[in-house]
């Protein structure tokens, strides 16, 4: 099996928005709304600071809360990959999923259905990164298969510090900042 | 900038159709077809146009309609990857604001009444002005303000016209100082792009420049590799940039007195002796007398002007010496802040110059370029007046056109009369400083044409607009800069515009014609002066197309592989010791003069720049406004909450001459000193043609009412203004 994962290393990062707006275009994301975004997390008084800026989506969790509430079956986790995905003809809007999101990773959609980040499953399968991580100037995003050790994402997570969003929520996200 | 949810965003006001809502009349039509689009997709290389880094990039056509843009990997620029307005520009096609057909004035200027005309009739219109002044008062007399690439082809028919009174505000509002001030030093500038070697340096000092947030693309990809791999980043800035938090060495000075700081490192640096002695030795000049003049300016002198500690001082200097020659203290390059601004970029100069950081890897590199001749032209006519931006040399290290000259000249007539301006790509009333000076220089003309893309600001204010293509619409010079790697790259169209658009090349060449100049354009269309130029140069038009980019003949840039070691100063050194600026009447090596301090109770009022835009020209961007559609006002949390304010609240800025702005939003923020207040560029727009735009966010450019004038070369230094906050109710 695979488990795709992203790590997002934010010493690099500078919060730029590609990711964003890559997002946007490659999808056909709708004005006004949003996939992914920009979290800037300040700590300590001026000028004695710390930064950390991240590249934030749906987490595509192990333990979807998303998909364990849908009525319908049209949240799901997709495999090979676990990436979760909504079913567009089988959401019926009724934001059950919106609400139990820690992250906040969900809209509706004005066509009616949940949306969120695929991972750009489209992509993947065809053997390319997502696309917000094919366009990062600062290289500070990586995608790849966790139960693969020697990818990149295994590596990177073996060999340096990292967090992820929330894991008091126990959903087990799969996006991992390295610090 | 503000931290916008991803769910529903503020919609973007009244009347603003949505993109995707706006397009299907235009876009079904494939470039040049005029027929339905076939399904499928399809891809064309080209080069970006949001910022003047004009990367290699690719764009993705399916079933007919422009759907995204890509870096092209075989550019050196971009590296397969751009930023995030190059991959929203394609939203530049989108905007539902474009200008769509020439414009007459039909009421007073500024009043943005007008009538639609055809082409023929606004080039007549301004073909028949353009005579009348020559007539008049000589061909100097019409004068132009011109920004980018895509203003080569209105600099040849001005040219051929008979003025050579055409500038660029990326002169004297923006680079300049930095280039005069390296020039004065090493006999060369920074170059655009920039020739810092940010991938190999080691350690890497940013004084106010704020790279990630200011989105050169190149210079942010090599930031981040070298922050990836460790570099020591020493910061220096009123405010604590994206920079500033993977820095090593934060250092919050205090703003106006980087000269100070910049000395006091010179000064630990040659006393004690950790300077590159055998570099200085072989191509410095008068190091000695730079030596002397420095001693006085201790790292204690500098701490009341700074606020910088001195063991903070000395603990950067130390580390810029521990790791040079690949120590880069970045040129920067928006450079006009405080009116000693040459002197300030030339201490910089020999900051690098001690760390003998020029010609060496990890420094500034010595950039190759290409061979690529003109096309053929015949003479310009001999202008019989000079210049009329520097009368009698008044500012004798300009070795541009400075653009503030131009309008002085046209407010006061003197040297000679102006009655005559053509911008082009430039919204002229957010680049340069006092815009009512512009608005009462404006008053004095007999034709005023401006050319862009959208309704600018200073569009509003002509007697006739002319719409440009975009760049995905339409071919334009061929783009080659020297940098590590030599290339030249294409632009090409990828889908017709949407209405009565045309490329610069079209409309500067039938207004030549139409001037009767029409032997300065022997050539039919630009694809044949593209492909003669290109063939001239030994490369194929038909391999550039298909590639958007050929590499050129690579070349050492550094010196240890090769690259010349030439100096072209006067002495054919580096002059530590800088005679000519003393021969002038100024300082031969950088004295700090103390700034101006805000009154009590205001802040100065500081701007920079977003990733997520480019100048005041992208705020029509659908793209771009759904990641950022409004600025904010940065304010220190302490202060901001004595004055009772919180993030998210909206205040007006008012400066001392009165001038008020739009409301903007606080971002209370420990990132930012207490004695200053920050904004992004390029908002508050009052042109009620951009109707996205209009009145979003507060203009820095409206409360800029005060510059100081640098005696080396006639730039304005803009962070003179102070400004109060005033509660919106």
């Amino acid at each position: 099996m695979s488990r795709f994962a992203m790590v997002i290393d934010t010493r690099r990062c500078v919060g730029c928005y590609d990711c964003v707006v890559a997002c946007k275009t490659e999808n056909g994301v709708p004005e006004g709304y949003s996939r992914d975004w920009i979290t800037e997390e300040v700590h300590g008084a001026f000028p004695t600071l710390q930064m950390e800026i991240r590249s934030e989506r749906c987490n595509h969790c192990d333990n979807p809360p998303c998909v364990s509430c849908c009525p319908t079956g049209a949240s799901h986790v997709h495999e090979p990959g676990g990436v979760v995905l909504v079913t567009h003809d089988k959401c019926i809007g009724c934001k059950a999923c919106l609400a139990a999101c820690p992250y906040n990773a969900r809209f509706i959609h004005p066509d009616g259905y949940a949306d969120k980040c695929t991972f750009c499953i489209h992509r993947v399968e065809r053997g390319l990164d997502p696309a917000c991580v094919s366009v990062c100037p600062t290289h500070c995003m990586h995608f790849g298969d966790l139960d693969d050790p020697q990818s990149e994402v295994s590596q990177l997570l073996n060999s340096r510090p990292h967090h992820a969003l929330l894991p008091e929520a126990g959903t087990k996200p799969c996006i991992f900042y390295l610090t | 900038m503000m931290n916008l949810s991803r769910r529903r965003f503020l919609k973007i006001g009244a009347g603003t159709m949505a993109a995707a809502g706006s397009l299907d009349a235009s876009l079904h039509v494939l470039a040049g077809s005029g027929k339905p689009a076939a399904r499928g997709t399809r891809t064309v290389p080209t080069f970006c146009n949001l910022c003047f880094w004009e990367c290699g990039a690719i764009a993705t056509v399916r079933d007919g309609k422009l759907w995204k843009i890509e870096g092209n990997p075989l550019d050196p620029l971009s590296r397969g990857r751009l930023c995030p307005r190059g991959t929203g520009g394609i939203g530049a096609h989108f905007d539902p604001d474009r200008l769509r057909s020439p414009l007459l004035r039909v009421s007073e200027r500024g009043e943005e009444k007008w009538k639609a005309v055809t082409w023929d009739e606004a080039l007549s219109f301004i073909a028949g002005n353009m005579q009348k002044i020559k007539a008049e008062y000589g061909p100097e007399s019409f004068a132009a303000f011109i920004h980018g690439l895509g203003g080569k082809f209105f600099k040849q028919t001005l040219r051929a016209y008979g003025t050579e009174n055409i500038a660029a505000p990326s002169f004297a509002q923006c680079r300049g100082p930095r280039d005069v001030g390296f020039t004065l030093t090493f006999g060369d500038g920074v170059g655009s792009p920039e020739r810092t070697d940010i991938e190999n340096a080691q350690c890497i000092v940013l004084i106010g420049s704020h790279i990630g947030e200011n989105m050169h693309n190149t210079q942010v990809q090599e930031f981040a590799a070298a922050v990836g791999k460790g570099a020591s980043i020493i910061v220096a800035d009123p405010r604590f940039s994206v920079a500033a938090s993977k820095a090593k060495f934060y250092l919050p000075v205090k703003p106006g007195t980087d000269l100070a700081l910049l000395l006091a490192w010179m000064n630990v640096i040659v006393g004690e002796k950790l300077y590159d002695k055998e570099y200085v030795d072989k191509y410095g000049l008068g190091f000695e007398q730079f030596a002397a003049e420095i001693q006085p300016f201790t790292p204690e002198w500098a701490y009341p002007e700074t606020g910088i500690d001195p063991d903070l001082i000395r603990a950067t200097a130390r580390e810029m010496a521990r790791y040079r020659p690949a120590t880069l203290i970045h040129p920067g390059r928006h450079s006009s802040w405080y009116g000693d601004d040459a002197q300030r970029s030339r201490a910089i100069a020999l900051l690098n110059a001690l760390m003998g950081s020029w010609g060496r890897k990890g420094g500034l590199y010595i950039p190759a370029g290409m061979e690529i001749p003109g096309y053929p032209v015949p003479p310009y006519p001999k202008s019989e007046k000079p210049p009329v931006d520097n009368p009698n040399n008044q500012y004798p290290f300009a070795d541009e056109a400075i653009s503030t000259g131009i309008r002085e000249a046209t407010l006061t007539g003197k040297p000679y009369p102006v009655k005559g301006w053509l911008v082009y790509a430039t919204n002229l009333l957010y680049s340069l400083p006092n815009q009512a000076e512009t608005i009462r220089a404006i008053q004095n003309l007999d034709l005023f044409v401006v050319v862009d893309t959208i309704p600018s600001e200073i569009a509003c204010w002509a007697d006739i607009v002319l719409p440009e293509s975009i760049y995905l619409e339409r071919y334009d010079e061929l783009h080659s800069e020297p940098f590590r790697q030599p290339f030249i790259a294409l632009r090409q169209p990828v889908v017709d515009a949407p209405a009565d658009q045309k490329p610069n090349w079209w409309i500067a060449k039938t207004l030549a014609e139409k001037l009767g100049l029409g032997a300065y354009y022997p050539w039919k269309d630009i694809e044949e002066y593209l492909a003669a130029r290109l063939k001239a140069a030994g490369y194929s038009f038909e391999d550039l197309k298909r590639d958007g980019i050929l590499p050129g003949p690579q070349r050492p840039i550094y010196f240890e592989d090769g690259a010349p070691a030439v100096f072209d100063t006067p002495s054919k050194k580096i002059e530590f010791y800088s005679a000519q600026l003393q021969k002038a009447g100024f300082d031969p090596v950088p004295k700090y003069t103390p700034p101006e301090q805000p009154p009590q109770g205001s802040y100065r009022l500081l701007f920079g720049r977003a990733p997520t835009h480019s100048f005041s020209r992208t705020q029509t961007n659908p793209l771009l406004m759904d990641l950022q559609n409004e600025n904010s006002v940065w304010v220190n949390a302490v202060e901001a909450q004595r004055l009772g304010l919180k993030s998210g609240d909206y205040v007006r800025l008012r400066n001392l001459d009165g001038q008020v702005s739009n409301r903007v939003l606080v971002k209370a923020t420990e990132r930012i000193r207490p004695d200053c207040v920050y904004i992004t560029h390029g908002w508050g727009h009052t042109s009620r043609m951009l109707r996205s735009a209009f009145g979003r966010g507060a203009s820095d450019s409206q409360l800029i009412t005060r510059y100081k004038t640098d005696p080396l070369m006639g730039g304005t230094g803009m962070n003179v203004n102070f400004v109060t906050l005033e509660t919106e109710v």
